[in-house]
């Protein structure tokens, strides 16, 4: 079948910075695909080269089976919804929506239709008349999402859109978008450094660092299954706890405990891998109290210090000589000094090459 | 009172707020008008405003008064005779040289070249601008430095070769030499002020315009310039007074049926035949500063106005 975006050997450099180092990616038509990673890692880079607002230093890009690495942005059936929603403050709502559309020169009762529609989509008939400075964030976002649906595309590009907002509105929105793709079934890609949002918004996430995809698989598969060190200590919150030890024979020994690995899941051909690696156990993944020792492997730990979160409690102990953190019901009532048995399960933990730090 | 919900909420508004007899300081911090600090900077200013405005009312009360008078030597007194010829006479029959018209077509005649030469260098200046920000070429930061280099450069270096460009243009001594000059002049500076204003702008603006399709003009017509009040004004206003008190470039490449109202000026002050006729000078000098006086006063709540408000997060 078709792709709806795709990226062939995309490189961009800025002076001697490589910015996107050979970069390949497949969106399918009507996919969700966020590209998530920290400050700096060219997703919003790649984004723009997706919409023709960077030139490209090599490769190729595709929209629509088209090639359209040398048009101009207009030309490439996109709309594209930014972080500072970039409205035309002196125009009003109504203008906003409809000015690429009088750019393009279509008739007056389409415009107007179009723009009906966007607007009774996103519920902002009633802003219609009022200018930018006039809106709160959330309408102005809006606005700038239905300035991108107006111009009738295949494909949406989201830079950051939600980054702005406060966390409650940003929630909101988050659920908005979401029921939007579901109604539209566009192709839309969405750059965010919200693991959150990544999570909860994408059919498939491209987790970027330094120019490069690291992992672009469902969120369930980037939950479970990280690819690398980088994967794993990037997505979930609180973080994964990496523990270095030496694997060998079914255990990971971490110098003072020794961790069974006999239900760990290796990558094919690695069931015999030893040497220097790192166990990562998510914090979720951490048994507390009685079912603790019905677990492969349970221990004693003395709480350092609690964080509760309401819904539920992190706490930060020792296994062994590596810190340890744990999220447990917030019903426990954890307390700093008290001795709680923990215990998880090598099946649902990851383990990684010390040195290369790519998963076993 | 029946309400629970009424009760409950007086209850909670007096836990917050609670019995306001606490001793000490409370409330808004007192702010008495006399301190030593407010004594010392009303006092300055007043000093600095009676420095400048003393000259200013010696001229208006000689230009109100009859030669006579004037002899007389009180120049601090009001006029006893108070009479408006002299700014009849500096208007229109106070003689510039050779002929005895006033200031008037010298007045028209910086009209006639403070208005092409203030809108074309403003509007020149702001597409430079825009371009060099926004549609960036190769050299384009090399050729804003040399640009702005040519503003340090003192004007008088300029003139002689100026003059020869002029002639071969076949303009020397006419109107358009002037207008030429000084729109060529203003470029350096009215385009570091519309590049510097434009690349305030968030980018993500110039980029929304071009996903809808728009171009150069189009983006910097509908999208850029209704931003750009702010800085228009001040453009306009450096080059209006810029302009109107130039006398260097009028009275070198104008032509004497052109010469600006700066020059006009200097020929009835600086006249060596008579009496000096210090009402009229008075007057004349008056008339011709009026211009970018009124200018500063129309324009100046402009320049702190916010247009860019609503672009981007509030």
């Amino acid at each position: 079948m078709q792709k709806s975006v795709s990226v062939k050997g995309l490189s961009l450099n800025f002076g001697a910075v490589r910015v996107l180092q050979e970069m390949n990616l497949d969106v399918e038509n009507g996919e969700f695909l966020v590209l998530l990673g920290p400050s700096g890692c060219g997703k919003s880079t790649l984004l723009n080269c997706i919409a023709g607002l960077l030139d490209v230093s090599a490769g190729q890009i595709f929209i629509s089976g088209k090639n359209v690495t040398w048009e101009e942005p207009k030309d490439r059936g996109i709309g594209m919804v930014f972080q500072s929603y970039a409205l035309y403050p002196q125009m009003s709502v109504r203008k906003n929506l409809s000015f690429g559309l009088r750019v393009a020169g279509l008739p007056r009762d389409e415009i107007d239709e179009r723009v009906a529609r966007a607007s009774e989509m996103l519920q902002i008939e009633a802003l219609l008349d009022r200018k930018p400075a006039n809106l709160s964030g959330g309408q102005r976002q809006r606005v700038a999402i239905g300035r991108a649906l107006v111009r009738d595309v295949d494909v949406f590009l989201f830079d950051e859109p939600l980054s702005n907002l406060d966390a409650k509105l940003r929630a909101d929105l988050r659920v908005e978008i979401k029921r939007l793709h579901q109604r539209l079934k566009n192709t839309m890609i969405y750059v965010t450094h919200d693991q959150i949002e990544a999570m909860t918004l994408a059919d498939r996430i491209a987790i970027m660092k330094e120019g490069i995809i690291q992992q672009l698989d469902t969120p369930h598969m980037i939950y479970n299954n990280p690819v690398n060190l980088f994967v794993a200590g990037f997505i979930g919150s609180p973080s994964m706890n990496f523990l270095e030890g030496t694997l060998s024979g079914g255990a990971i020994d971490l110098g003072d405990v020794s961790v069974p690995t006999e239900r760990y899941g290796f990558e094919p051909g690695n069931e015999k891998w030893s040497g220097k690696a790192i166990l990562g156990v998510r914090p979720e993944h951490v048994v507390v109290g009685e079912g603790a020792s019905q677990q492969p492997f349970f221990f004693d730990a003395a709480i350092e210090i609690v964080e509760p979160m309401g819904a539920d409690t992190v706490a930060w102990t020792r296994l062994g000589s590596h810190s340890f953190t744990f999220r447990a019901d917030a019903e426990l009532n954890l307390a700093q000094g008290q001795t709680v048995k923990l215990g998880f399960d090598a099946a649902r933990a990851s383990l990684f090459d010390a040195e290369s730090g790519i998963r076993i | 009172m029946s309400n629970p919900t009424v009760i409950s909420t007086t209850v909670a508004l007096d836990a917050v707020s609670g019995r306001t007899d606490f001793a000490g300081p409370q409330g808004p911090r007192p702010q008495p008008f006399f301190t030593p600090k407010r004594v010392i900077i009303y006092s300055i200013l007043f000093v600095a405003c009676l420095y400048y405005l003393f000259p200013m009312y010696i001229m208006v009360m000689t230009s109100f008064k009859t030669m006579p008078e004037i002899r007389f030597g009180n120049i601090f007194a009001p006029p006893v005779e108070f009479t408006g010829e002299a700014w009849v006479k500096a208007w229109s029959s106070a003689c510039t040289g050779l002929t005895c018209q006033g200031l008037s077509p010298g007045f028209w005649n910086s009209v006639k070249i403070l208005i092409p030469s203030v809108l074309v260098s403003t509007a020149v200046a702001a597409v430079n601008g825009y371009a060099l920000v926004n549609w960036k070429f190769k050299g384009s930061e090399i050729f804003f430095a040399v640009l702005i280099f040519g503003s340090f450069i003192p004007y008088q270096v300029f003139l002689y070769p100026l003059v020869m460009i002029t002639r071969e243009l076949k303009i020397f001594g006419t109107i358009w030499a002037v207008i030429l000059v000084h729109t060529i002049f203003g470029m350096p500076i009215l385009t570091l002020l519309f590049r510097n204003y434009f690349a305030s702008l968030p980018v993500e603006l110039f980029k929304a315009a071009r996903v809808d399709g728009a171009g150069f003009w189009r983006i910097f017509l509908e999208v850029m310039l209704p931003m750009s009040l702010p800085i228009v004004v001040v453009a306009l206003i450096l080059q209006v007074t810029g302009i109107w008190n130039d006398f260097l470039f009028g009275a070198v490449f104008a032509g004497t049926p052109n010469l600006p109202m700066t020059v006009q000026l200097n020929n009835i002050v600086n006249s060596a035949q008579g009496t000096p006729e210090y009402n009229v000078n008075m007057a004349a000098t008056m008339l011709t500063g009026l211009v970018p006086l009124i200018v500063y006063f129309l324009s100046g709540r402009l320049f702190v106005r916010g247009v860019a408000a609503g672009a981007v997060k509030g």
